[in-house]
Protein backbone atom coordinates (compact mmCIF):
# COMPACT_ATOMS: atom_id res chain seq x y z
CA UNK A 1 0.00 0.00 0.00
CA UNK A 2 2.63 2.09 0.78
CA UNK A 3 5.24 1.97 -1.60
CA UNK A 4 2.53 1.74 -4.62
CA UNK A 5 1.29 5.49 -3.38
CA UNK A 6 4.82 6.35 -3.29
CA UNK A 7 5.21 4.93 -7.06
CA UNK A 8 2.23 7.09 -7.86
CA UNK A 9 3.17 10.16 -6.38
CA UNK A 10 6.65 9.65 -8.21
CA UNK A 11 5.35 8.92 -11.02
CA UNK A 12 2.83 11.93 -11.11
CA UNK A 13 5.36 14.18 -10.29
CA UNK A 14 7.25 13.33 -13.23
CA UNK A 15 4.88 13.93 -15.45
CA UNK A 16 4.40 17.16 -14.23
CA UNK A 17 6.57 19.50 -16.52
CA UNK A 18 6.53 22.31 -13.81
CA UNK A 19 8.61 20.10 -11.67
CA UNK A 20 11.60 21.57 -12.17
CA UNK A 21 14.85 18.82 -12.46
CA UNK A 22 16.01 18.54 -9.15
CA UNK A 23 17.94 15.80 -6.18
CA UNK A 24 15.55 13.93 -4.69
CA UNK A 25 11.82 13.78 -4.38
CA UNK A 26 9.79 17.26 -4.42
CA UNK A 27 9.02 19.37 -2.03
CA UNK A 28 5.95 18.30 -0.21
CA UNK A 29 4.32 21.64 -1.12
CA UNK A 30 5.15 24.41 -3.07
CA UNK A 31 4.24 27.97 -3.69
CA UNK A 32 5.39 29.67 -6.99
CA UNK A 33 4.44 33.28 -6.45
CA UNK A 34 0.85 32.39 -5.67
CA UNK A 35 -2.11 35.24 -5.54
CA UNK A 36 -4.77 34.92 -3.95
CA UNK A 37 -7.05 37.97 -4.63
CA UNK A 38 -10.87 37.59 -3.45
CA UNK A 39 -14.17 38.63 -5.28
CA UNK A 40 -14.20 42.66 -4.61
CA UNK A 41 -11.08 43.01 -4.54
CA UNK A 42 -9.49 41.93 -1.21
CA UNK A 43 -5.72 40.67 -1.45
CA UNK A 44 -5.59 37.01 0.32
CA UNK A 45 -2.05 36.12 -0.45
CA UNK A 46 0.25 38.15 -2.36
CA UNK A 47 3.08 36.95 -4.10
CA UNK A 48 3.88 33.90 -1.98
CA UNK A 49 6.53 31.43 -2.81
CA UNK A 50 7.27 28.80 -0.10
CA UNK A 51 9.07 25.42 -0.27
CA UNK A 52 8.66 23.03 2.40
CA UNK A 53 10.48 19.86 2.36
CA UNK A 54 9.09 16.15 3.17
CA UNK A 55 8.89 15.67 7.43
CA UNK A 56 9.48 19.62 8.28
CA UNK A 57 7.21 20.71 11.37
CA UNK A 58 6.34 24.70 9.48
CA UNK A 59 4.46 27.62 11.57
CA UNK A 60 2.78 30.26 9.60
CA UNK A 61 2.37 33.35 11.66
CA UNK A 62 0.58 36.78 11.60
CA UNK A 63 -1.78 38.75 12.97
CA UNK A 64 -5.62 37.74 11.73
CA UNK A 65 -6.45 38.51 8.33
CA UNK A 66 -2.97 38.72 7.38
CA UNK A 67 -3.55 35.38 5.34
CA UNK A 68 -2.97 32.51 6.81
CA UNK A 69 -5.99 30.71 6.55
CA UNK A 70 -5.96 31.54 2.71
CA UNK A 71 -2.63 29.80 2.42
CA UNK A 72 -4.15 26.63 3.93
CA UNK A 73 -6.97 26.62 1.80
CA UNK A 74 -4.74 27.06 -1.46
CA UNK A 75 -3.07 24.01 -0.82
CA UNK A 76 -6.79 22.05 -0.65
CA UNK A 77 -8.04 24.19 -3.38
CA UNK A 78 -10.40 25.67 -1.50
CA UNK A 79 -9.64 28.89 -2.77
CA UNK A 80 -7.59 28.74 -6.57
CA UNK A 81 -4.57 31.59 -6.83
CA UNK A 82 -5.22 33.90 -9.52
CA UNK A 83 -1.47 33.97 -10.51
CA UNK A 84 1.51 31.09 -9.24
CA UNK A 85 1.09 27.74 -8.75
CA UNK A 86 0.20 25.49 -5.67
CA UNK A 87 2.47 22.20 -5.94
CA UNK A 88 1.35 19.44 -3.89
CA UNK A 89 3.80 16.67 -4.20
CA UNK A 90 5.86 18.14 -6.95
CA UNK A 91 2.18 18.25 -8.73
CA UNK A 92 0.24 22.12 -9.78
CA UNK A 93 -2.89 21.13 -8.28
CA UNK A 94 -4.09 23.71 -10.54
CA UNK A 95 -4.36 20.79 -13.31
CA UNK A 96 -5.95 18.16 -11.35
CA UNK A 97 -9.83 18.02 -12.71
CA UNK A 98 -12.78 19.29 -10.36
CA UNK A 99 -13.26 15.49 -9.96
CA UNK A 100 -9.71 14.56 -8.49
CA UNK A 101 -9.91 17.22 -5.43
CA UNK A 102 -11.48 14.86 -3.59
CA UNK A 103 -8.33 12.48 -3.68
CA UNK A 104 -6.03 15.75 -2.95
CA UNK A 105 -7.92 16.14 0.16
CA UNK A 106 -7.53 12.43 1.30
CA UNK A 107 -3.49 12.87 0.71
CA UNK A 108 -3.75 16.35 3.02
CA UNK A 109 -5.59 15.79 6.64
CA UNK A 110 -6.65 19.48 7.94
CA UNK A 111 -7.81 20.42 11.22
CA UNK A 112 -10.05 23.45 12.37
CA UNK A 113 -9.56 26.07 15.18
CA UNK A 114 -13.75 24.81 15.05
CA UNK A 115 -12.85 21.76 15.25
CA UNK A 116 -15.50 20.54 12.57
CA UNK A 117 -17.11 17.46 14.29
CA UNK A 118 -19.95 15.65 13.90
CA UNK A 119 -22.42 16.74 16.82
CA UNK A 120 -24.77 13.31 16.80
CA UNK A 121 -21.91 11.09 16.48
CA UNK A 122 -19.30 9.54 19.08
CA UNK A 123 -15.94 9.42 18.96
CA UNK A 124 -15.25 6.59 17.52
CA UNK A 125 -17.77 7.32 14.57
CA UNK A 126 -16.12 11.11 14.08
CA UNK A 127 -12.76 9.46 13.11
CA UNK A 128 -14.00 6.53 11.26
CA UNK A 129 -15.95 9.00 9.25
CA UNK A 130 -12.81 9.91 7.67
CA UNK A 131 -12.44 6.29 6.61
CA UNK A 132 -15.58 5.28 5.75
CA UNK A 133 -15.84 8.15 3.08
CA UNK A 134 -12.60 7.35 1.34
CA UNK A 135 -14.07 3.29 0.70
CA UNK A 136 -12.27 2.51 3.76
CA UNK A 137 -13.02 -1.30 4.39
CA UNK A 138 -15.05 -2.70 7.60
CA UNK A 139 -11.59 -4.55 9.11
CA UNK A 140 -9.35 -1.52 8.01
CA UNK A 141 -12.08 0.73 10.00
CA UNK A 142 -11.94 -1.49 13.12
CA UNK A 143 -7.94 -1.31 12.85
CA UNK A 144 -7.22 2.10 12.24
CA UNK A 145 -9.50 3.51 14.41
CA UNK A 146 -8.56 2.42 17.74
CA UNK A 147 -4.77 2.67 16.97
CA UNK A 148 -5.37 6.57 15.84
CA UNK A 149 -7.76 7.30 19.31
CA UNK A 150 -5.05 5.69 20.99
CA UNK A 151 -2.13 8.32 19.28
CA UNK A 152 -4.13 11.26 20.54
CA UNK A 153 -4.50 9.77 23.60
CA UNK A 154 -8.67 9.04 23.44
CA UNK A 155 -8.62 5.54 23.91
CA UNK A 156 -10.84 6.23 26.96
CA UNK A 157 -13.51 8.29 25.25
CA UNK A 158 -14.59 6.24 21.98
CA UNK A 159 -18.45 6.69 23.22
CA UNK A 160 -18.42 9.87 24.29
CA UNK A 161 -20.01 12.53 22.05
CA UNK A 162 -18.44 16.20 21.04
CA UNK A 163 -20.35 18.09 23.73
CA UNK A 164 -19.38 15.61 25.98
CA UNK A 165 -15.49 16.16 25.33
CA UNK A 166 -13.63 19.35 26.52
CA UNK A 167 -12.05 21.59 23.90
CA UNK A 168 -8.82 20.13 23.90
CA UNK A 169 -10.37 16.50 23.64
CA UNK A 170 -12.40 17.58 20.76
CA UNK A 171 -9.44 19.25 18.84
CA UNK A 172 -7.87 15.76 19.35
CA UNK A 173 -10.71 13.94 17.92
CA UNK A 174 -10.18 16.24 14.67
CA UNK A 175 -6.73 15.79 14.67
CA UNK A 176 -7.10 11.93 14.72
CA UNK A 177 -9.84 12.31 12.08
CA UNK A 178 -7.20 14.70 9.96
CA UNK A 179 -4.86 11.72 10.65
CA UNK A 180 -6.30 8.10 10.15
CA UNK A 181 -5.75 7.32 6.99
CA UNK A 182 -1.80 8.80 7.27
CA UNK A 183 -1.37 11.48 4.88
CA UNK A 184 1.91 12.48 4.89
CA UNK A 185 0.84 15.81 4.62
CA UNK A 186 -1.24 17.51 7.72
CA UNK A 187 -2.51 21.05 7.74
CA UNK A 188 -3.72 22.70 10.99
CA UNK A 189 -5.20 26.02 10.55
CA UNK A 190 -5.38 28.04 14.35
CA UNK A 191 -5.59 24.58 15.86
CA UNK A 192 -5.13 26.35 19.44
CA UNK A 193 -7.00 29.31 18.85
CA UNK A 194 -9.92 28.28 21.01
CA UNK A 195 -8.08 26.39 23.65
CA UNK A 196 -5.75 27.66 26.90
CA UNK A 197 -1.61 27.34 27.21
CA UNK A 198 -1.85 24.15 28.87
CA UNK A 199 -4.48 22.45 26.97
CA UNK A 200 -2.63 23.87 24.19
CA UNK A 201 0.43 22.13 24.75
CA UNK A 202 -0.99 18.98 24.60
CA UNK A 203 -2.50 19.45 21.11
CA UNK A 204 1.65 20.95 19.76
CA UNK A 205 3.13 18.12 21.50
CA UNK A 206 0.18 15.45 19.66
CA UNK A 207 1.16 17.72 16.15
CA UNK A 208 4.62 17.19 17.17
CA UNK A 209 4.35 13.18 17.94
CA UNK A 210 2.29 13.34 14.30
CA UNK A 211 5.30 15.19 12.95
CA UNK A 212 7.71 12.16 14.28
CA UNK A 213 6.02 9.53 12.14
CA UNK A 214 7.41 10.90 9.18
CA UNK A 215 4.41 13.54 8.42
CA UNK A 216 4.82 17.08 7.37
CA UNK A 217 3.01 19.47 9.74
CA UNK A 218 2.05 22.87 8.66
CA UNK A 219 0.12 25.11 11.71
CA UNK A 220 -0.80 28.08 11.14
CA UNK A 221 -1.11 30.26 14.11
CA UNK A 222 -1.39 33.87 16.12
CA UNK A 223 0.34 32.61 18.87
CA UNK A 224 3.35 33.71 18.92
CA UNK A 225 4.81 33.15 22.40
CA UNK A 226 3.98 29.40 22.03
CA UNK A 227 5.66 29.74 18.29
CA UNK A 228 8.85 31.08 19.94
CA UNK A 229 9.28 28.38 22.08
CA UNK A 230 8.39 25.74 20.09
CA UNK A 231 12.03 26.39 18.28
CA UNK A 232 10.71 25.17 14.54
CA UNK A 233 10.52 26.90 11.22
CA UNK A 234 8.49 29.92 11.17
CA UNK A 235 6.99 31.62 8.17
CA UNK A 236 5.85 35.28 8.59
CA UNK A 237 2.98 36.02 6.99
CA UNK A 238 1.64 40.09 6.43
CA UNK A 239 -1.00 41.39 4.56
CA UNK A 240 -0.90 38.15 2.43
CA UNK A 241 2.87 38.35 1.66
CA UNK A 242 5.51 36.82 3.56
CA UNK A 243 7.76 38.53 5.30
CA UNK A 244 10.50 35.90 7.23
CA UNK A 245 11.21 32.27 7.32
CA UNK A 246 13.40 31.53 9.71
CA UNK A 247 14.50 27.92 9.30
CA UNK A 248 15.05 27.53 12.95
CA UNK A 249 18.14 26.03 13.53
CA UNK A 250 17.55 26.38 17.14
CA UNK A 251 16.35 23.18 18.14
CA UNK A 252 17.35 19.43 18.51
CA UNK A 253 16.42 17.39 15.45
CA UNK A 254 16.17 14.38 17.63
CA UNK A 255 13.92 15.72 20.94
CA UNK A 256 11.23 13.25 21.74
CA UNK A 257 7.61 14.20 22.60
CA UNK A 258 8.50 13.82 26.10
CA UNK A 259 11.54 15.54 26.00
CA UNK A 260 9.75 18.03 23.76
CA UNK A 261 6.52 18.57 26.30
CA UNK A 262 8.96 18.96 29.35
CA UNK A 263 10.78 21.40 27.93
CA UNK A 264 7.73 23.14 26.44
CA UNK A 265 6.19 23.31 29.87
CA UNK A 266 9.07 24.84 31.68
CA UNK A 267 9.37 27.94 29.16
CA UNK A 268 5.95 28.47 28.91
CA UNK A 269 6.09 28.38 32.88
CA UNK A 270 3.28 25.53 33.07
CA UNK A 271 3.77 23.05 35.78
CA UNK A 272 4.98 19.83 34.92
CA UNK A 273 2.21 18.00 36.35
CA UNK A 274 -0.37 20.04 34.12
CA UNK A 275 -3.22 18.29 32.54
CA UNK A 276 -2.14 17.63 28.87
CA UNK A 277 -5.85 17.40 28.24
CA UNK A 278 -7.86 20.33 29.84
CA UNK A 279 -9.60 18.19 31.98
CA UNK A 280 -10.63 21.21 33.86
CA UNK A 281 -12.79 23.12 31.41
CA UNK B 1 -21.69 -3.36 -0.93
CA UNK B 2 -20.82 -2.22 2.35
CA UNK B 3 -20.70 1.04 0.87
CA UNK B 4 -24.53 0.36 -0.11
CA UNK B 5 -24.82 -0.49 3.72
CA UNK B 6 -23.08 2.80 4.23
CA UNK B 7 -25.69 4.93 2.15
CA UNK B 8 -29.04 3.47 3.41
CA UNK B 9 -27.48 3.92 7.21
CA UNK B 10 -26.85 7.21 6.57
CA UNK B 11 -30.16 8.28 4.53
CA UNK B 12 -32.09 6.51 7.44
CA UNK B 13 -30.05 8.37 10.30
CA UNK B 14 -30.65 11.47 8.53
CA UNK B 15 -34.28 10.89 8.25
CA UNK B 16 -34.67 10.04 12.10
CA UNK B 17 -32.79 13.25 12.64
CA UNK B 18 -33.61 15.94 10.80
CA UNK B 19 -37.99 14.74 11.39
CA UNK B 20 -39.54 17.78 11.18
CA UNK B 21 -38.40 18.75 7.68
CA UNK B 22 -38.45 14.78 6.50
CA UNK B 23 -42.23 15.47 7.94
CA UNK B 24 -42.83 18.63 5.38
CA UNK B 25 -41.15 16.71 2.51
CA UNK B 26 -43.76 13.69 2.83
CA UNK B 27 -47.02 15.49 3.95
CA UNK B 28 -46.11 18.04 0.39
CA UNK B 29 -45.86 14.53 -1.32
CA UNK B 30 -48.95 13.38 -0.32
CA UNK B 31 -51.01 15.83 -1.48
CA UNK B 32 -49.32 15.78 -4.78
CA UNK B 33 -49.52 12.66 -4.98
CA UNK B 34 -53.73 12.68 -4.08
CA UNK B 35 -54.13 15.71 -6.57
CA UNK B 36 -53.06 13.60 -9.26
CA UNK B 37 -54.55 10.29 -7.89
CA UNK B 38 -57.81 11.98 -8.06
CA UNK B 39 -57.40 14.42 -11.11
CA UNK B 40 -55.71 11.90 -13.27
CA UNK B 41 -58.96 9.54 -13.26
CA UNK B 42 -61.15 12.02 -13.41
CA UNK B 43 -59.52 13.50 -16.57
CA UNK B 44 -60.02 10.28 -17.89
CA UNK B 45 -63.14 9.84 -17.06
CA UNK B 46 -64.18 13.09 -19.01
CA UNK B 47 -62.26 11.93 -22.00
CA UNK B 48 -63.92 8.37 -21.82
CA UNK B 49 -67.33 9.59 -21.82
CA UNK B 50 -66.96 12.20 -24.79
CA UNK B 51 -66.28 9.17 -26.64
CA UNK B 52 -69.53 7.14 -25.30
CA UNK B 53 -71.78 10.20 -26.00
CA UNK B 54 -70.19 10.13 -29.61
CA UNK B 55 -71.64 6.52 -30.58
CA UNK B 56 -74.64 7.23 -28.72
CA UNK B 57 -77.07 10.29 -28.04
CA UNK B 58 -78.81 9.44 -31.58
CA UNK B 59 -79.00 7.24 -34.64
CA UNK B 60 -79.53 8.30 -38.19
CA UNK B 61 -80.92 6.26 -40.48
CA UNK B 62 -79.97 7.46 -44.41
CA UNK B 63 -82.43 6.67 -47.08
CA UNK B 64 -80.93 4.91 -50.38
CA UNK B 65 -79.70 7.55 -53.20
CA UNK B 66 -82.92 6.07 -55.45
CA UNK B 67 -85.08 6.25 -52.98
CA UNK B 68 -87.86 8.96 -53.25
CA UNK B 69 -88.64 11.40 -50.12
CA UNK B 70 -92.11 9.82 -50.33
CA UNK B 71 -90.86 6.38 -50.14
CA UNK B 72 -88.41 6.66 -47.84
CA UNK B 73 -90.98 8.38 -45.29
CA UNK B 74 -93.40 5.51 -45.34
CA UNK B 75 -90.73 3.95 -43.04
CA UNK B 76 -91.35 6.36 -40.48
CA UNK B 77 -94.28 4.73 -38.62
CA UNK B 78 -92.23 1.29 -38.43
CA UNK B 79 -89.26 2.92 -37.10
CA UNK B 80 -91.36 4.85 -34.28
CA UNK B 81 -92.47 1.20 -33.21
CA UNK B 82 -89.45 0.13 -32.45
CA UNK B 83 -89.18 -0.28 -28.72
CA UNK B 84 -87.00 2.20 -27.03
CA UNK B 85 -87.77 4.88 -29.87
CA UNK B 86 -88.86 8.33 -28.38
CA UNK B 87 -88.65 10.34 -31.86
CA UNK B 88 -88.18 10.22 -35.10
CA UNK B 89 -87.57 12.97 -37.21
CA UNK B 90 -87.68 13.38 -40.99
CA UNK B 91 -84.61 14.67 -43.02
CA UNK B 92 -86.06 15.18 -46.57
CA UNK B 93 -83.86 15.76 -48.90
CA UNK B 94 -84.14 19.08 -49.52
CA UNK B 95 -83.57 19.87 -46.23
CA UNK B 96 -80.37 17.57 -45.82
CA UNK B 97 -79.41 20.10 -48.87
CA UNK B 98 -80.11 23.18 -46.89
CA UNK B 99 -78.01 21.58 -44.24
CA UNK B 100 -75.10 21.33 -45.81
CA UNK B 101 -75.24 24.08 -47.98
CA UNK B 102 -75.18 26.27 -43.97
CA UNK B 103 -72.80 23.89 -42.68
CA UNK B 104 -70.44 24.08 -46.00
CA UNK B 105 -71.19 28.27 -45.75
CA UNK B 106 -70.32 28.16 -49.61
CA UNK B 107 -72.72 27.51 -51.87
CA UNK B 108 -70.41 27.03 -55.32
CA UNK B 109 -70.57 23.41 -54.47
CA UNK B 110 -73.70 22.63 -54.18
CA UNK B 111 -74.39 24.78 -57.40
CA UNK B 112 -72.41 22.55 -59.52
CA UNK B 113 -74.38 19.51 -58.65
CA UNK B 114 -76.90 18.77 -61.29
CA UNK B 115 -79.38 16.99 -58.93
CA UNK B 116 -79.63 16.12 -55.28
CA UNK B 117 -77.47 13.29 -54.40
CA UNK B 118 -78.22 13.72 -50.46
CA UNK B 119 -80.51 10.59 -49.65
CA UNK B 120 -83.71 11.23 -47.15
CA UNK B 121 -82.59 10.35 -43.57
CA UNK B 122 -84.05 10.03 -39.74
CA UNK B 123 -83.22 11.70 -37.25
CA UNK B 124 -83.46 8.39 -34.36
CA UNK B 125 -83.96 9.65 -30.77
CA UNK B 126 -83.58 6.87 -27.91
CA UNK B 127 -85.57 7.66 -24.66
CA UNK B 128 -82.06 6.40 -22.68
CA UNK B 129 -78.50 6.56 -24.33
CA UNK B 130 -77.90 3.22 -23.10
CA UNK B 131 -80.97 1.68 -25.34
CA UNK B 132 -79.18 2.54 -28.55
CA UNK B 133 -77.23 -0.16 -29.39
CA UNK B 134 -80.81 -2.46 -28.68
CA UNK B 135 -82.64 0.39 -31.67
CA UNK B 136 -79.66 0.27 -34.17
CA UNK B 137 -79.85 -3.98 -34.12
CA UNK B 138 -84.01 -3.82 -34.75
CA UNK B 139 -82.93 -1.21 -37.58
CA UNK B 140 -80.35 -3.57 -39.12
CA UNK B 141 -81.12 -7.40 -37.74
CA UNK B 142 -78.62 -9.57 -38.55
CA UNK B 143 -78.43 -11.87 -41.93
CA UNK B 144 -77.84 -15.13 -42.05
CA UNK B 145 -73.99 -14.43 -42.78
CA UNK B 146 -74.51 -12.50 -38.85
CA UNK B 147 -73.96 -9.02 -40.74
CA UNK B 148 -76.16 -6.58 -39.90
CA UNK B 149 -78.60 -5.50 -42.52
CA UNK B 150 -81.59 -3.05 -42.40
CA UNK B 151 -84.66 -4.33 -42.23
CA UNK B 152 -85.87 -2.38 -45.72
CA UNK B 153 -84.15 -1.99 -48.87
CA UNK B 154 -85.41 1.18 -48.84
CA UNK B 155 -82.47 2.08 -46.39
CA UNK B 156 -78.96 2.44 -47.48
CA UNK B 157 -76.96 2.70 -43.62
CA UNK B 158 -77.28 3.66 -40.30
CA UNK B 159 -75.32 6.11 -38.36
CA UNK B 160 -74.15 7.59 -35.19
CA UNK B 161 -74.71 11.20 -34.81
CA UNK B 162 -71.55 13.03 -35.09
CA UNK B 163 -72.53 16.21 -35.25
CA UNK B 164 -73.95 16.58 -31.20
CA UNK B 165 -70.89 14.18 -29.92
CA UNK B 166 -68.52 16.74 -31.43
CA UNK B 167 -70.27 19.49 -29.78
CA UNK B 168 -70.36 18.06 -26.31
CA UNK B 169 -66.86 16.93 -26.79
CA UNK B 170 -66.63 20.66 -27.21
CA UNK B 171 -67.54 21.07 -23.69
CA UNK B 172 -65.78 18.19 -22.01
CA UNK B 173 -62.51 19.60 -23.89
CA UNK B 174 -63.11 23.11 -22.28
CA UNK B 175 -63.62 21.31 -18.82
CA UNK B 176 -60.58 19.36 -19.57
CA UNK B 177 -58.08 21.73 -20.54
CA UNK B 178 -59.72 23.96 -17.06
CA UNK B 179 -58.41 21.05 -15.31
CA UNK B 180 -55.76 20.55 -16.72
CA UNK B 181 -54.72 24.05 -15.82
CA UNK B 182 -55.30 23.52 -12.93
CA UNK B 183 -53.07 20.17 -12.40
CA UNK B 184 -50.64 22.16 -13.79
CA UNK B 185 -50.80 24.84 -11.76
CA UNK B 186 -50.79 22.42 -8.46
CA UNK B 187 -48.56 20.28 -9.75
CA UNK B 188 -45.56 23.25 -10.23
CA UNK B 189 -46.34 24.53 -6.80
CA UNK B 190 -45.77 21.04 -5.32
CA UNK B 191 -42.90 20.53 -7.35
CA UNK B 192 -41.75 24.25 -5.79
CA UNK B 193 -42.80 23.03 -2.39
CA UNK B 194 -40.69 19.80 -2.39
CA UNK B 195 -37.59 21.26 -3.89
CA UNK B 196 -37.90 24.26 -1.00
CA UNK B 197 -38.46 21.61 1.65
CA UNK B 198 -35.63 19.19 0.28
CA UNK B 199 -33.23 22.37 0.34
CA UNK B 200 -34.44 23.19 3.81
CA UNK B 201 -33.30 19.80 5.33
CA UNK B 202 -29.78 20.19 3.37
CA UNK B 203 -29.08 23.43 4.00
CA UNK B 204 -29.59 22.27 7.77
CA UNK B 205 -26.85 19.41 6.92
CA UNK B 206 -24.71 21.39 5.45
CA UNK B 207 -22.20 21.19 7.94
CA UNK B 208 -22.10 17.40 7.27
CA UNK B 209 -21.42 18.12 3.53
CA UNK B 210 -18.41 20.14 4.24
CA UNK B 211 -16.83 18.03 6.61
CA UNK B 212 -17.41 15.22 4.16
CA UNK B 213 -15.83 17.19 1.16
CA UNK B 214 -13.01 18.20 3.42
CA UNK B 215 -12.12 14.91 4.32
CA UNK B 216 -12.24 13.74 0.65
CA UNK B 217 -15.17 12.37 -0.13
CA UNK B 218 -15.97 12.19 -3.84
CA UNK B 219 -19.14 14.46 -5.01
CA UNK B 220 -21.20 11.22 -5.94
CA UNK B 221 -20.30 9.70 -2.58
CA UNK B 222 -21.84 12.81 -0.92
CA UNK B 223 -25.12 12.85 -2.97
CA UNK B 224 -25.80 9.54 -2.32
CA UNK B 225 -27.36 9.29 0.81
CA UNK B 226 -29.22 12.73 0.24
CA UNK B 227 -31.07 10.68 -3.09
CA UNK B 228 -31.62 7.77 -0.88
CA UNK B 229 -33.16 10.30 1.37
CA UNK B 230 -35.50 11.32 -1.14
CA UNK B 231 -36.30 7.80 -2.63
CA UNK B 232 -37.17 6.80 0.85
CA UNK B 233 -39.16 10.31 1.77
CA UNK B 234 -41.00 9.96 -2.19
CA UNK B 235 -41.88 6.12 -1.41
CA UNK B 236 -43.72 7.58 2.33
CA UNK B 237 -45.22 10.12 0.79
CA UNK B 238 -46.81 8.04 -2.39
CA UNK B 239 -47.32 5.36 -0.82
CA UNK B 240 -49.71 7.31 2.22
CA UNK B 241 -51.34 9.24 -0.92
CA UNK B 242 -52.20 5.86 -2.51
CA UNK B 243 -53.61 4.36 0.81
CA UNK B 244 -55.53 7.01 1.41
CA UNK B 245 -56.61 7.20 -2.54
CA UNK B 246 -57.63 3.22 -2.11
CA UNK B 247 -59.77 4.17 0.83
CA UNK B 248 -61.48 7.21 -1.28
CA UNK B 249 -62.06 4.20 -3.87
CA UNK B 250 -63.51 2.01 -2.04
CA UNK B 251 -65.37 3.26 0.67
CA UNK B 252 -67.14 5.96 -2.18
CA UNK B 253 -66.44 5.43 -5.66
CA UNK B 254 -66.86 1.74 -5.60
CA UNK B 255 -70.11 1.88 -4.12
CA UNK B 256 -71.66 4.70 -6.47
CA UNK B 257 -70.19 3.27 -9.69
CA UNK B 258 -72.45 0.19 -8.84
CA UNK B 259 -75.33 2.70 -8.87
CA UNK B 260 -74.65 5.06 -11.60
CA UNK B 261 -73.48 4.75 -14.89
CA UNK B 262 -71.09 7.84 -15.35
CA UNK B 263 -69.07 7.13 -12.08
CA UNK B 264 -68.20 3.72 -13.72
CA UNK B 265 -65.38 5.18 -15.33
CA UNK B 266 -64.79 2.45 -18.04
CA UNK B 267 -61.97 3.85 -19.23
CA UNK B 268 -60.13 5.17 -17.08
CA UNK B 269 -56.29 3.71 -16.14
CA UNK B 270 -56.55 0.83 -13.48
CA UNK B 271 -55.44 1.16 -9.88
CA UNK B 272 -52.47 -0.60 -9.93
CA UNK B 273 -50.94 0.97 -12.78
CA UNK B 274 -52.30 4.97 -11.44
CA UNK B 275 -50.50 3.25 -7.84
CA UNK B 276 -46.93 2.31 -9.72
CA UNK B 277 -47.21 5.99 -11.72
CA UNK B 278 -47.75 7.77 -9.11
CA UNK B 279 -45.18 6.41 -6.90
CA UNK B 280 -42.34 6.23 -9.24
CA UNK B 281 -42.64 10.16 -10.19
CA UNK B 282 -42.71 10.76 -6.62
CA UNK B 283 -39.35 8.93 -5.81
CA UNK B 284 -37.64 10.38 -9.14
CA UNK B 285 -39.00 13.83 -8.25
CA UNK B 286 -38.05 13.83 -4.94
CA UNK B 287 -34.48 12.20 -5.50
CA UNK B 288 -33.90 13.75 -8.38
CA UNK B 289 -34.62 17.16 -5.99
CA UNK B 290 -31.97 15.85 -3.74
CA UNK B 291 -29.53 15.76 -6.27
CA UNK B 292 -29.86 19.00 -7.99
CA UNK B 293 -30.28 20.84 -4.80
CA UNK B 294 -27.25 19.57 -3.41
CA UNK B 295 -24.99 20.51 -6.03
CA UNK B 296 -25.19 24.13 -5.00
CA UNK B 297 -23.46 22.95 -1.67
CA UNK B 298 -21.04 20.94 -3.42
CA UNK B 299 -19.57 23.64 -4.86
CA UNK B 300 -16.98 24.22 -2.03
Amino acid sequence: MATRTRARRRARADATPAAAPRQGPPPILELRSATVIYPGGHIGLERASLEVTRGEFTFLVGPTGCGKSTFIKTLIREVEPAEGQVLIAGRDIATLPAKRIPYLRRRVGTVFQDFKLLPNRNVYDNVAYALQVIGASRSEIRSMVPETLRLVGLSTKIHSYPDELSGGEQQRVSVARAFVNHPPLLLADEPTGNLDPVTSIGIMQLLYRINRTGTTVLVATHDREMVDKMRRRVVRLEEGRIISDEAAGMYAQDESTTEFAVRMRAEMGVGAEGHTNGEDH
Amino acid sequence: MSRLGFFLKEALRALRRSAAPSIAAIVTIVVTVLLLGVLVPVLQTTQGKTEEVRDQLLLKVFGGEEATDKEVKGLQGRIERIPHVRKVEFVSKQQGLKILKERLGDDTITQELHRNPLPAAFNVFPDDADNLEAIRNDLEPPNSKGEPEPFSPIIADVEDSREEASKIRAVTGAIKIVLLAITGLLLVASLGLVGNTIRLSIYARRREVEVMSLVGATRWFVRWPFIIEGLVVGLLGAGTAVFILWLGKVTIVDPLSDRFALVAAQNTIDFLPLVAILIASAMAVSALGSGITLRRFLQV
